[in-house]
């Protein structure tokens, strides 16, 4: 049942991902292009999909547990640290180079040939890469 | 692109596509009571410490693939535009896959599913994320010209 909504879920948000043009490089680096010829798509796209995620999250901290039983994952500490900042710019860096994010890289792997498994490919290498990075990152953090 | 097509098309189908990752994510959430982060479902794989819940991200990632490909087959896939160069995509896939997993999350987990949440960590993830892609574009692009 778990595994079954999860393969649902993948599905639906693989089919949101190629119908919203986000597969799409050339608009996601037209999104990011502010000083060149900018497309505001992806501000559609990201709109469209907060929409039914503010009434989701409305339904699901009122309930507390998920239709399969589980907690509903507790909100993270406010905390706004230079692992979330550092991250994230390296991650904007690189979606901005290629204009791929993970979620559109494998919605993607079937239809973009060889290049899309070396993006891939090297994301999977940069997330084992992330393990010692974070760790030392973490421990060298004054307390 | 032709300011035209934009008006008649795109941002219905941006809009459209983007209602339905946001009901994908909601399934997510009130069946499986998960997070959908695209990072964080394959990082937790790739890294092992998702190893109790593998299969859901398995499920998961199976979806994300397959049903896309169903619909490169037999419908046609939508442009990419992807680079060929191999420098770039080596460089951007590293940057994103190091990136997201020290910030623990990306455009889906950080930025649809957190902002939805009013998460004060997804919003300034997303802040300097965008930043810092509207930075390398303008630096890449028009300045170096290599994209």
């Amino acid at each position: 049942m778990r595994n079954f909504f999860a393969a649902l879920a993948g599905g639906t948000f693989g089919v949101g991902l190629m119908l919203s043009g986000m597969t799409d490089t050339a608009k996601v680096q037209g999104w990011l292009d502010v000083f060149g010829n900018w497309d505001p798509t992806l501000a559609f796209v990201m709109g469209g999909a907060i929409l039914p995620m503010l009434i989701a999250w409305q339904i699901a901290e009122r309930r507390h547990r998920s239709a399969l039983g589980n907690l509903i994952p507790e909100r993270p500490e406010p905390r706004v640290g230079r692992n979330l900042v550092l991250g994230s710019v390296m991650f904007g860096a690189g979606w901005g180079l290629a204009g791929l994010c993970p979620g559109p890289s494998l919605a993607a792997l079937s239809y973009n040939g060889i290049d899309g498994f070396v993006f891939v490919g090297s994301m999977i290498a940069g997330m084992l890469i992330a393990v010692p990075v974070k760790a030392r990152m973490t421990a060298a953090k004054p307390a | 692109m032709n300011i035209l097509d934009f008006i008649q098309t795109d941002w219905l189908y941006g809009l459209a596509g983007g209602l339905v990752i946001g009901l994908s994510a909601a399934i997510y959430l009130l069946v499986n009571g998960r997070v959908m982060g695209a990072s964080g479902i394959l990082g937790g794989l790739v890294d092992g410490s998702g190893y109790v819940t593998a299969m859901e991200r398995l499920s998961f990632i199976g979806g994300l693939v397959f049903v896309p490909a169903l619909f490169a087959v037999f419908v046609g896939a939508p442009e990419t535009h992807l680079t060929g160069n191999w420098i770039v995509l080596i460089a951007a896939g590293l940057l994103v896959g190091v990136g997201t997993r020290i910030a623990n999350g990306c455009t889906s987990g950080h930025g649809v599913c957190g902002i939805s949440r009013f998460s004060l960590r997804g919003m300034v993830a997303t802040v300097f994320y965008i930043g810092a892609g509207g930075v390398t574009v303008m630096l890449f692009k028009h300045i170096l010209g290599v994209i």
